[in-house]
């Protein structure tokens, strides 16, 4: 991927501190202060759209206030134009001013949508990690193929090495999002999507749904713990140390639940796991529990639908 | 007998909506017990309920609007509050199920039941007006439209007393949004209640096409027509092009809900994300039929109070019927996150923002409208600069995010938040509010308080960007949206300042309810003509109100801003004798198919099958029975009309 | 003297320029309704090509659909087209009779084929391939449901038409009534050249 140049990103540097700290923030974490290379390309693209835009409307809001200002009625000064409703020349320049804008804005947003396209594989020496990721009725579960463990709540990668994501949902839409590492991709049942992501720094992060999937919504976050290589291999064999196996069988009952998950860790780890958590999501189901509902739904055709 | 309803549907353990229910039980008894006292039935059944006139019926609209807003906003304020009070995981004061509800609701009525009535009501009341027509092109049909709204609106807020409502979000996702996860009866409340009205506002949309396609006064060609009408016809035209799409896609979610079917479901093949590509292929759309309107409402009043006359006439409408065109091209930008690869996320993006082009030649003639003008700082001219700055800041905000890597960190974050609030209630609510207030005096011969309308409106204005702008920094800071409660400690003081925000607007809507109360209660002195503003088109020709068949005699017209080229020539006064004129007669059609309506939806939603049943038939009922009588006009004699105009003289 | 007058005062009818006549404005209304209900069909046209292949290792068209009944149907519907079009020629000649047997066997094609068409989808549903069964059955059903329930409203629209107008001939209420109804009948054959195309021949037979 492409690095950009250091004097823009010292200026985005310089607006993205002041942005948040003028606000008084405690500027913990979040999209402007991005601990990865794909983030730090999104914010810049972010940045080198905003910034031109701010300097055409600054002065269109300004030239705003001015007018209405001068050409109050009370100002005797001011050149009434009661005819005044057509000018070839600006007519010219209200159409092009917003077109070559956009010409610019169009080719960041092309480019940038193929650039930065989450299928995408990101250009690495290492090998990338693969992690499987179902989310469930509220929680995310983590699988390692090539590890043989997962986990609940907790995703523990290694620092500078891609992490290559394959996403899926056991009920509802729900949208994978760590906003330090870079943009979100949705997990859909019945469904594989794919994010390409990778931490700089070692820490923890945040990660979360943004995709409003129920009644516990509010705790579906999850942490992840970006560590050097080391790191990662000691959460593997601690993760590995766990008792409980998760196979089909297993796996099917961790996803009937529908509750918020604590962090937990499942060791060994069946094949094809993921591709069945994606069958499974299409199998028909029936009726949840644990949510609130007057009565069970019931259909007209229920009675006659048996396959 | 009664389907799923049992006792057990009204949440006696939920004090806050026990409450609430009981107040606004107590507040409509209050009502019908003054309506009886002052007996006000049949007044109230001949001149609103029956009703088929366009300005009365506009009237009605915009009430609902006004009404619904309180409803929409006291959901607001209770989300800002419980989000003021749940930092560190904090409980705040709303149990979750209930929270999830209000966010729903809060964003179905305000663009369904608020935004959209306002916006059919003052196209309702004025196109007719300033096009030189009697009426619109079907009035009984009219006044189906907005009982049908009307019905839509009660059935929503059934849903809080009895039962519950959707908790998915005001767009009702699927697989969330089918019976698996969603087994109670609010998702078919929402459902029904939008299907009811949507039909309403498909009518309506083929109403007023029809009115401004072949109605207008003899002379007046699309070119010589006012920029509200032009924004108006391209908004009707949306909704005649884009409701159905909506009434389909319900109705196959329905199916899946009632009869087993599979579009959306996790089985049986059915795929959640065609449910996504066509609601907001109608979606988007929709917001472009919330916002040209009150774009020409700025059209009207900037150029009314400038004293000049539109800059670039030609350009506005070209502009308008640009993004008309350009509304079905952009969707995808909605759902750029659901992985549909690069080609089609670049594509839709720079759709997206070929459409902030027009938008961008429209702000850049407002502008040069007021150069060169006298400006009079009345409120409707507060609002329209208060709309041009903040709609352009939340114009950026939208083209930021349809660069499709800015929105994957972006995407359903409170920056998306704050930028569709940033462009509704700055264009659609602002715009709104600037019309009411400029054809208040026209509506009711008399105008609203200038002095609490402008405290309103600085209340609005600040209290909007302190709601908003945090939301901004909050979205930046990775807060999603929707959280009923959450443990980052950090974003409490930007939710605390987006309270005050909210506090602020609330005092600036109490403001409003004062004013409409003040300026009723001192209407001799706030006494208006026919033309308070120095207006340009034709509306301000008539009497303030309007007789009931608008014009007299047929206006002919021979150029733009006509009324006011008529004004700079001195009218003789004519001595040709008044023609009778053909009236349509009231129909208590509209009201009775929503009664039905409401007993139907009511009954579908709780599975009594039979009570769907009767309604249908009641409905066929009806319309036989009222197509029955084909005498569906009466006439006024040239006497009558005579004497009405000698008692309520107008401008001209 | 600008040219940019308007006269409020002039009498209606002396400039010239009429407003159009009330047939003409409700013809118009109901066309543009009628293109909304073109928009409804393109979305369920949309959903059946998306879920054509969803049949969940159930039967597809290939399987169900029968050729002659869709024939059948389409020839229904086609002629009563015709017959409804002789209809309407008789109303613009006031010919009282030929507009009734116009108008009564274009509703009888009608029936024939609302019956044909209930007939398959109880076949159907007795199989146990109802609009349950999979994704593609349930567009299958409702698209071509929906047509149907078009056709029915319009046939309950032209007995309560008939009834009116066998009472009381041709009045300008009734006569804008039926050109209503002509237009509604003939884009309803339209849609159902669209499904007959897309949905049996395309996903059917080849």
């Amino acid at each position: 991927m492409m690095v950009r140049t250091t004097t823009r990103s010292s200026l985005a540097r310089l607006t993205t501190v002041m942005a948040c700290c003028t606000f008084l923030s405690a500027c913990t974490e979040g999209v402007l202060l991005p601990k990865g290379p794909v983030g730090a390309q999104e914010k810049q693209l972010l940045l080198e759209a905003l910034i031109p835009m701010l300097m055409v409307i600054t002065p269109i809001i300004l030239l705003t206030l001015w007018f209405a200002w001068w050409f109050r009625a009370s100002n005797a000064k001011a050149t009434y134009r009661p005819r005044w409703e057509y000018s070839g020349a600006i007519e010219f320049s209200i159409w092009m001013i917003p077109l070559l804008v956009i010409l610019f804005l169009g080719s960041l947003a092309w480019i940038g949508a193929h650039q930065l396209d989450p299928y995408q594989p990101l250009a690495s020496k290492r090998k990338p990690l693969v992690v499987q990721v179902v989310a469930m009725d509220w929680r995310w579960l983590f699988i390692y193929p090539e590890q043989g463990v997962a986990s609940v709540n907790e995703l523990a990668i290694p620092v500078d090495t891609p992490v290559s994501f394959r996403l899926t949902s056991a009920t509802v839409m729900n949208s994978f999002f760590i906003p330090s590492l870079g943009g979100q991709i949705y997990a859909m049942p019945g469904m594989q999507t794919q994010l390409q992501l990778q931490a700089s720094e070692s820490g923890n992060y945040r990660g979360l749904s943004a995709q409003y999937s129920g009644a516990g919504f509010s705790d579906m976050h999850f942490q992840v713990l970006a560590t050097d290589e080391a790191g990662f291999q000691m959460w593997v064999r601690q993760a590995k140390s766990a008792a409980t196996r998760l196979d089909s069988t297993a796996y099917d009952r961790l996803a009937a639940e529908h509750k918020v998950g604590k962090v937990a860790y499942y060791s060994p780890v069946s094949g094809a796991l993921f591709d069945h958590a994606i069958d499974h999501a299409t199998k028909r189901t029936e009726s949840t529990s644990g949510v609130a509902a007057s009565n069970p739904g019931t259909t007209l055709l229920s009675a006659g639908a048996e396959h | 007998m009664f389907g799923k309803l049992t006792l057990s549907a009204i949440p006696l353990d939920q004090p806050i909506i026990m409450g609430t229910c009981i107040v606004l039980i107590l507040g409509i008894l209050a009502i019908l017990a003054l309506i009886t006292y002052k007996r006000k039935w049949g007044w109230l059944w001949t001149e609103w309920i029956t009703t088929v006139d366009h300005k009365r019926i506009g009237v009605m609209y915009t009430l609902l609007a006004l009404v619904m807003l309180l409803r929409g906003f006291s959901d607001a304020i209770m989300m800002r509050s419980q989000q003021a009070l749940a930092s560190s995981n904090g409980h705040g004061f709303l149990p979750p199920e209930h929270y999830d509800q209000i966010f729903s609701a809060h964003g179905t009525i305000m663009i369904f039941f608020m935004a959209m009535p306002f916006v059919v009501g003052l196209m309702n009341f004025v196109v007719p007006l300033q096009i030189g027509a009697r009426d619109v092109a079907f009035p009984v049909l009219n006044s189906v439209s907005f009982w049908l709204t009307a019905a839509g609106a009660l059935l929503i807020n059934l849903s809080l007393g009895v039962g519950e409502f959707a908790r998915t979000g005001w767009l009702a996702y699927p697989p969330l949004s089918e019976l698996p996860f969603s087994p109670g009866v609010g998702v078919d409340y929402y459902l029904w209640s939008l299907q009811i009205s949507g039909v309403g506002t498909l009518l309506s949309g083929v109403n007023l096409l029809t009115t401004i396609l072949k109605l207008r006064a003899p002379g007046m060609r699309l070119s010589m027509m006012p920029v509200f009408s032009w924004t108006a016809l391209a908004s009707n035209m949306l909704i005649v092009a884009a409701f159905p799409i909506l009434t389909a896609t319900f109705a196959m979610l329905l199916l899946d809900r009632y009869l087993g079917t599979h579009f959306f479901t996790n089985d049986g093949g059915g795929n959640p994300m065609m449910y996504i590509n066509l609601i907001w292929t109608w979606g988007h759309p929709e917001v472009y039929i919330l916002i040209l309107p009150p774009f020409g409402v700025f059209s009207e009043v900037i150029a009314t109070f400038s004293r000049k006359p539109l800059f670039g006439y030609r350009s506005m409408v070209v502009a308008t019927m640009v993004i008309t065109l350009l509304a079905f091209t952009t969707w995808l930008h909605h759902f750029f996150t659901m992985g549909s690869g690069a080609d089609v996320n670049g594509f839709f993006g720079i759709t997206t923002m070929v459409i902030a082009i027009p938008t961008g030649v429209k702000i850049f003639n407002w502008l040069f409208t007021m150069y060169g003008g006298r400006v009079r700082f009345t409120s409707p001219v507060l609002w329209t600069i208060g709309f041009m700055v903040t709609f352009t800041i939340g114009g950026m905000t939208g083209v930021l995010m349809a660069v499709p890597p800015a929105d994957f960190v972006l995407h359903n974050s409170l920056f998306l938040v704050a930028h569709f609030h940033n462009v509704i209630i700055g264009g659609v609510v602002f715009g709104c509010l600037a019309g009411l207030t400029y054809w208040f005096p026209k509506a009711f011969g008399f105008r609203l308080h200038e002095g609490l309308g402008k405290a309103a409106f600085w209340c609005w204005f600040v209290g909007f960007y302190l709601a908003f702008m945090p939301l901004y920094i909050l979205g930046f800071m990775g807060m999603t949206r929707r959280m009923n409660h959450y443990d980052d400690p950090s974003w409490l003081p930007y939710l605390l300042v987006a309270e005050g925000g909210a506090v602020l607007i609330l005092i600036g809507i109490l403001l409003q309810a004062t004013q409409l109360v003040w300026s009723v209660k001192k209407r001799e002195t706030l006494r208006a003509g026919a033309d308070p503003w120095d207006g340009r088109t034709l509306e301000w020709s008539t009497a303030s109100p309007p007789p009931p068949y608008n014009f007299a005699r047929v206006p002919q017209v021979e150029g733009i801003d006509a009324y006011w080229e008529a004004k700079q020539e001195v009218m003789a006064a004519s001595n040709q004798p008044y023609e009778a004129i053909e009236m349509p007669k009231n129909s208590g059609l509209g009201f009775f198919v929503s009664v039905f309506a409401v007993i139907g939806g009511f009954g579908m939603i709780w599975h009594i099958w039979w009570m769907g049943i009767l309604a249908l038939v009641a409905f066929f009922a009806l319309i036989v029975w009222s197509s029955w009588d084909e005498d569906d006009e009466f006439e006024l004699s040239a006497t009558e009309v005579a004497l009405f105009e000698r008692a309520n003289p107008h401008a001209a | 003297m600008s040219s940019n007058v308007v006269s409020l005062d002039m009498p209606s009818g002396e400039s010239g320029a009429q407003l159009p006549s009330r047939q003409h404005v409700t013809g118009f209304g109901f066309y543009l309704y009628l293109l909304s209900d073109g928009i409804l069909f393109a979305a369920l046209f949309a959903g059946f090509a998306v879920l054509r292949t969803a049949t969940d290792g159930g039967p597809d068209g290939h399987v169900l659909f029968s050729a002659r009944n869709a024939f059948i149907e389409t020839a229904c519907l086609l002629t009563s087209s015709f017959t409804c079009g002789i209809a309407m020629l008789a109303c613009d000649r006031r010919n009282k009779f030929v507009a009734l047997i116009g108008f009564l066997v274009t509703a009888v094609l009608g029936i024939v084929f609302l019956t044909l068409e209930i007939h398959e989808f109880a076949d159907l549903i007795a199989k146990g391939d109802g609009p349950g069964r999979s994704a593609f059955l349930s567009s299958f059903f409702t698209l071509v449901s929906t047509h149907g329930l078009h056709v029915t409203c319009g046939l309950l629209w032209l007995g309560v038409l008939l009834v009116q107008f066998l009472l009381r001939g041709f009045t300008p209420a009734i006569l804008r009534r039926f050109l209503c109804f002509s237009l509604f009948w003939h884009v309803l054959d339209v849609v159902w050249i669209g499904v007959f195309t897309f949905v049996y021949l395309v996903g059917g037979y080849l």
